[in-house]
């Protein structure tokens, strides 16, 4: 186990034309031994190319891949200590599930007591305990995915398990108990897990670090409430949370002024030119208030929209070009024509460029 | 128009898949069948749509016996969670194959299909082939190859479960819009889901089925703030609605001997006895005048963190308005708003809500 670093990676898979098309632009990221990541995005945007080169299905066509020091960049995957789950259960159908378990073990030629003793820890974990001597077919989607993980858990020396979407196949209600047998698992074995979705909510429930890709970039790195709050980019203030942040063209007025329309808005970014061209204003819906008078910060609207989601309401209001998306509580008594909206100066992200000030 | 459902039941194995499902449909709003994987919703659908036929029980479509009419005669559209479409052919020749199927006169043909490109938002892609469009697009074309038909009966199982998130996001919007203009008022239009969000989103009547059978239906404030049972509750929230075993005793609600309120004034009238005791996630509260529970598994959604909690075998999960990071057996203080308590018989059927009285 160790660290695994990509150093100043890059891919193309057409290396050969004269203006290659990069699945993965020019980067260097290191994941820490133990951690649990997510790796989000939307699809296309290379994050599956950047999983495989990691396992090694993919050879970059530039830079280095590095587990601690040892530079793993031409070895092949069976020699990577990598173990993976796919978005369904890869499983020897036929076998039990011991057999299943096993399977890593005996194909390294392990002594059978040696493997016996690991695939009985590694089902009690999964609580598969019961279901050692079943056949593999007969079970549940969430079970035969837990085989998939076992498979990899029984060999000490992984580096890391890198899943693709897993909980694709599986209900729901079963999704909460597998992702809590995750965190179970990387907090006993401290392997580190790497996690690739497209679902915000599952990134944002597992992993302790989100790593957000788009257009073959990696575009934030953070933790859930950094990606949430201060998103470094408009697409990642897009990209996180539902509703997506509110977005609005503004000039500035001041160093801690902008103004959309008539509209004069305090922040509390420091926009150093106030010349700049292209500045936008974000405001996450979760922040916006309803108040029952005018003060700082406040904005007249017209109320569009109440939906009911029953444990919040979702406010859809306009006031000229703007349109405003405002969640609040389920007992916020909302006005049927006019509304007075609160944005807090202290939640007011600023981008320039499409970047955060 | 409406659409009559009588007693039917469907029970191919030793289980029920239907199980004796009486309802009635009209056109001006959307029905919502909610409920879990394998609960019976696509069975259901089928079923209309004549791709099953009952073992028993009647549907009767503007007074004719459906089961007597062959699936081609019955002038329904489904929309399924797989994109289907006809891949050799391009988004304009897909959405008019039914139509032409029928024919139609050709300018009629040409009239229905630009108005359901329209509806649908793909202006400008009628000569695209299928492969060359993402998910959303996909889902788009058979979305509005079952609108040029013009059905009386618009059938939409699960259709945006398989996209990506933000994508289902922003159709999920959009279907609303569609289908609360014209559409609504001319077609039943009937949609599965398993999300209850979506369902609320939605706004029209919710059906709750499970098992095979139907639950509860009704307007979906009605279902959301009167869940007919402890089942129910459970189906429609998200996070499921925390139901515990507990009781009323000499003026006191009991959960186990930690847990105990004196009855607030709303709730002096009830009877003492078992009872199971209900609550949201969003109406548990830190507190530190309130109960101990232990930490399972904590999970971070951007703005709010997911407490999975437990005092002994009290179990529940409580959304706090922010983002806070614990580890698993950290202790939590956590009160319950008893204002929002739901009551329920030992065997389910609802006793007390907070909108009822």
């Amino acid at each position: 186990m160790a660290k695994i670093i990509l150093d100043n990676i890059a891919h193309t898979y057409n290396p050969d034309a004269s203006d290659p098309l990069f699945a993965l632009k020019k980067m260097s990221l290191s994941w820490d031994d133990g951690g649990r990541y997510a790796l989000l995005g939307p699809s296309g945007c290379g994050k599956t190319t950047m999983l495989n080169i990691m396992s090694g299905l993919v050879t970059p066509s530039h830079g280095k891949v590095l587990f601690g020091d040892r530079d793993v960049t031409r070895v092949i995957t069976e020699e990577r200590n990598i173990a993976q789950v796919f978005q369904f259960p890869v499983i020897y159908g036929t076998m039990t599930v011991y057999e299943n378990l096993a399977f890593p073990l005996k194909c390294r030629q392990f002594p059978e007591d040696q493997i016996d003793k690991k695939v009985k820890e590694v089902s009690e974990i999964l609580n598969l305990q019961d279901f050692l001597n079943n056949r593999a077919k007969g079970l549940t989607a969430d079970q035969k995915q837990l085989i998939s993980l076992g498979r990899g858990l029984v060999r000490e020396d992984v580096a890391a398990i890198l899943m693709d979407e897993p909980l694709t196949v599986i209900d729901p209600d079963l999704k909460f108990r597998l992702r809590r047998k995750l965190k179970e698992i990387n907090a006993k074995y401290k392997t580190t897990l790497i996690y690739v979705t497209h679902d915000q909510n599952e990134a944002m429930t597992f992993a302790d670090n989100i790593i957000v890709m788009d257009q073959g970039e990696v575009v934030q790195a953070g933790s859930p409430k950094e990606l949430f709050e201060k998103p470094q980019t408009t697409f990642v203030g897009y990209f996180i949370g539902s509703p997506a942040m509110n977005l609005y063209e503004c000039l500035a007025s001041s160093s801690n002024e902008v103004s959309i329309g008539s509209l004069k808005l305090k922040v509390q970014a420091n926009i150093n030119n106030s010349q700049s061209k292209n500045l936008k204003l974000g405001i996450r819906s979760e922040f916006i208030t309803v108040e029952n008078s005018f003060g700082d910060n406040t904005i007249q609207a017209d109320v569009n929209e109440v939906e009911d989601f029953g444990n919040y309401k979702l406010i859809t209001a306009s006031c000229d070009d703007m349109k405003i998306k405002a969640k609040v509580k389920r007992e916020q008594d909302v006005p049927s024509e006019k509304v007075i909206l609160k944005f807090p100066s202290e939640h007011c992200c600023i981008y320039e460029n499409n970047k955060l000030i | 128009m409406s659409l009559n459902i009588n007693n039917l039941t469907f029970k191919p194995t030793n289980e029920y898949h239907l199980n004796d499902i009486t309802l009635n449909f009209k056109p001006g709003k959307m029905y919502t069948i909610l409920g879990r994987t394998l609960s019976g919703k696509t069975t259901f659908l089928k079923t209309i749509a004549g791709l099953l036929t009952p073992d028993s029980g009647s549907i009767n479509f503007e007074g004719n016996d459906f089961l007597s009419i062959p699936v081609w005669n019955r002038n329904i559209a489904m929309v399924y969670q797989q994109f289907i479409n006809y891949p050799h052919l391009n988004v304009q020749e897909n959405i008019e194959f039914p139509l032409k199927q029928r024919k139609m006169d050709p300018l009629l043909i040409q009239k229905e299909v630009s108005q359901a490109i329209k509806q649908v938002g793909l202006i400008g892609f009628e000569s695209r082939k299928i492969q060359e469009l993402s998910g959303g697009q996909q889902q788009r074309v058979a979305l509005a190859r079952s609108l040029a038909k013009k059905a009386k009966i618009l059938l939409l199982d699960e259709p945006l479960v398989n996209l990506d998130y933000k994508l289902r996001e922003g159709l999920r919007e959009e279907f609303k819009k569609l289908f609360s203009g014209e559409e609504a008022s001319q077609s039943i239009l009937i949609y599965a889901s398993t999300d209850p969000l979506e369902a609320m989103q939605l706004n029209g009547d919710i059906i709750v089925i499970d098992e095979g059978r139907i639950l509860q239906s009704g307007s979906a404030k009605e279902v959301f703030e009167n869940p007919s049972s402890a089942k129910v509750a459970e189906i429609t929230n998200d996070p499921a609605m925390n139901i515990n075993k507990g009781s009323i005793e000499n003026g006191n609600l009991i959960l186990n001997q930690d847990i105990k309120f004196p009855l607030p004034a709303h709730l002096k009238h009830m009877p003492s006895g078992k009872y199971l005791v209900g609550i949201r996630a969003t109406d548990l509260h830190l507190d530190e005048q309130g109960f101990n529970f232990d930490v399972d598994i904590s999970e971070i959604s951007g703005s709010e963190t997911f407490l999975h909690l437990h005092n002994d075998e009290v179990k529940c999960v409580a959304t706090i308005e922010e983002v806070r990071t614990y580890e698993v057996n950290d202790r939590v203080k956590i009160n319950f708003d008893l204002s929002k308590i739901y009551l329920f018989k030992e065997s389910g059927e609802l006793e007390h809500s907070p909108y009822k009285n």
